[in-house]
């Protein structure tokens, strides 16, 4: 009884087994060819229209990151980031709209000119003249509305499926309201024909290019941001939360609280991908951010694995590449294709691509384990 | 006043639709606890059913009757497929469900895109359908929206009926209120999820009959309906009926006098937020089944 035992150093996640230098690598060298893919070496091998497609496919990309914090490790099924993304991507458009009519010495956008009532410009309208002021309202405005819904409906414990049908209902919602106010939003076309970005007309193909770098640096800023969330005492305990809701809040912690955060990230994250997506489509319309589009955003990230920040970001990619490819030359084709995603992606491998690698050594391990019992 | 009047009835008939679309869903959502995309495209079914038989049967009213119960069981045992296919194996994990019924559903939509072509189609409503009742008071009542009225209150009261007096019924309500329970007393409890689902769905394909007399048929009308459909489960509750016909009426008349007095646009932003305030007083709807579960 009275035997000392040598205080054994606990291995926690805070207090790791010193890990060898190739492993603590691994995370640095990938993010690294990464970079160098994105930035380097795409720019260079792909030719303007191609360069301008992954320029949209990396901005759903980014909203793909935010997928992955909220729903592959928070568990939140975001039906409704589509509402964000048309927030950023509309205070955007916005901006570039009344530079553009400043540029041609209008005082209204051009489709207010067409359908507007009055000549005057709505007052909710005037502040988004100011750059800064846009800018800032991209990635403010869908955070405020993601910590508006966020706070009463996660306080309240409304969670699971309630969660995501009371996401999605906004998405709804937020689209038909555009679609109704015509004379102010653009309708149905929504604000389409935007020339300028900051000064730099979108004309240009070298402006274009421009517009490429800075969506996929912000791609790369935003899954090393999203990288130390994961592996922080946060992205444990919205693990937890995720794993087990109630066994949290036994251990004294507010899971309202952890889960309000991610949603209000995922929704900033979301809101400066549609910022982004202004400048390098030209468009944005509530066709975009409906129900549809909203679902679409978490195909990508359940592809490709959706707990794995790399997974869902090379799914979303892959599947709005295979959208654009495949949509074009059989629309009815693509319709059934996308379904079967979603059955065989979701349904049969919920881990994603990114868990074929692991699922696919279990099974090698289990086969020679119980080939060497046999042996034995 | 008149105009509140007319804009109320408008509102308990969109309610009646609404109402039959949520009873299906609260029973599956209620018992199974997934979520199940593809309901509307039951509704699809259903019409679509409507508007094959009218082909055959010229005669408008007999083919609407006609099609009530062949719309139920073509759309049942969509559903009952459906469930023993891909449901049932993902009973652990319910927003996935959410997720692969969706999938369903887009096929489902393309399907009727190729079957029958992508504009919509219309029915004839019979005479008798297309009439008007003046109850005086300059208020009129439109004969299509009182049959789906009264479909949809049939509806009602022959779940009720079910639910409550046959051995069927018995057993869904023991698996609604605990299903492990239900399972060691010797309720065979998939072949009670599988016909859950088929009742649940074929109301969806009656809802889809009913939807023919005030509508036009196409692939997407389904997701018309469905995310409403949705909010009356989740502010009705789950696993009751009178939480869901309370609710859907009561978003009916809200949805459409709303409409009146702003626009159609305005009217579902104002929805929602009543919805997301009347969560903060009720975060589990308005009936719930009491259990000593934390979830």
């Amino acid at each position: 009884m009275t035997t000392t035992t040598e205080p054994v150093k606990a291995v926690t996640p805070h207090n790791p087994p010193p890990t060898p230098l190739l492993e603590r690598l691994r995370v640095p060298s990938a993010f690294a060819l990464g970079a160098v893919l994105l930035l380097g070496i795409a720019p260079l091998a792909l030719s303007d229209f191609r360069l301008a497609l992954l320029a949209k496919y990396l901005c759903y990309a980014i909203v793909a990151v935010g997928v992955s914090l909220a729903w592959g490790r928070g568990g939140l099924l975001v039906l409704g980031q589509g509402v964000f993304f048309g927030l950023g991507g509309y205070a955007m458009a916005m901006h570039l709209k009344l530079a553009d009519a400043a540029d041609t010495g209008q005082k209204l956008p051009d489709f207010m000119q067409l359908y507007g009532t009055g000549d005057a410009l709505p007052w909710w309208w005037e502040p988004f003249a100011n750059p800064l002021f846009a800018l800032a309202m991209t990635v403010v405005l869908p955070m405020a509305v993601a910590a508006i819904l966020g706070f009463l409906v996660f306080r309240r414990r409304v969670k699971g499926a309630y969660f995501a049908i009371l996401s999605q209902a906004l998405a709804a919602a937020l689209s038909i309201w555009l679609i109704g106010q015509q004379a102010t939003t653009g309708g149905t076309n929504g604000l389409t024909d935007i020339q300028g970005f900051f000064g730099y007309s979108l004309d240009d193909p070298v402006n274009q290019r421009m517009v490429y770098f800075v969506i996929a640096a912000v791609l790369l800023l935003l899954m090393l941001l999203a990288r130390q969330l994961f592996v922080s005492r946060y992205g444990e305990l919205l693990v937890a939360v995720r794993d087990s809701e109630e066994r949290v809040r036994f251990l004294g912690y507010n899971p309202a609280n952890v889960k309000l955060v991610a949603y209000v990230v995922a929704a900033g994250m979301a809101g400066l991908a549609g910022a982004l997506f202004v400048p390098a489509v030209g468009i944005i319309s509530p066709a975009l951010i409906g129900i549809v589009p909203s679902i679409g955003f978490v195909i990508g990230a359940a592809v490709g694995g959706r707990a794995s920040l790399v997974g869902a970001v090379l799914g979303a990619i892959a599947v709005a590449w295979a959208q654009s490819t495949l949509s074009d030359a059989f629309p009815a084709g693509w319709t059934y294709f996308q379904g079967l995603l979603f059955v065989v992606a979701v349904g049969f491998l919920p881990g994603g691509l990114a868990s074929l690698w692991t699922v696919a050594r279990n099974r090698r391990k289990a086969t020679t384990s119980s080939g060497s019992e046999v042996t034995a | 006043m008149t105009v509140i009047l007319n804009q109320s009835f408008t509102g308990i008939s969109i309610g009646a639709v609404l109402l039959l679309i949520a009873l299906g869903l609260t029973l599956t959502f209620g018992q199974m606890g997934v979520i199940n995309m593809a309901h509307g495209e039951f509704i699809m079914a259903g019409a679509y059913t409507t508007y094959v038989l009218q082909k055959s049967i010229s005669s408008a009213g007999l083919s609407l009757l006609v099609a009530l119960p062949v719309a139920f069981l073509v759309a049942g045992l969509m559903g009952a497929l459906l469930e023993w296919l891909l449901i049932r194996r993902l009973y652990t994990r319910p927003l996935d469900t959410l997720l692969v019924t969706w999938g369903v559903s887009l096929m489902l939509q393309q399907l009727a895109r190729d079957i029958f072509g992508a504009p919509n189609v219309q029915t004839h409503a019979p005479d008798l359908l297309t009439d008007n009742i003046s109850v005086g008071g300059g208020i009129t009542l439109a004969n299509s929206r009182l049959f789906i009225l009264g479909l949809a209150l049939l509806s009602v009261l022959a779940l009720t009926l079910i639910l409550r007096l046959t051995p069927l019924g018995r057993r869904i309500r023991a698996v609604v209120q605990n299903r492990d329970l239900a399972e060691v007393s010797g309720i065979a409890t998939g072949r009670v999820d599988r016909m859950t689902f088929f009742i649940g769905s074929g109301l969806a394909g009656v809802a889809g009959v009913a939807l023919t007399l005030v509508g036009p048929i196409g692939p997407t009308m389904g997701t018309n309906y469905i995310v409403d459909a949705f909010l009356v489960v989740v502010v009705g509750g789950i696993g009751q009926l009178k939480g869901s016909v309370i609710t859907a009426f009561a978003l009916g008349v809200l949805q459409s006098v709303l409409e009146y007095s702003t626009t159609v646009s305005v009217a579902k932003v104002v929805v929602l937020v009543a919805i997301v305030a009347f969560l903060q007083w009720r975060p589990q709807g308005l009936y719930t089944l009491r259990t000593r579960s934390l979830a």
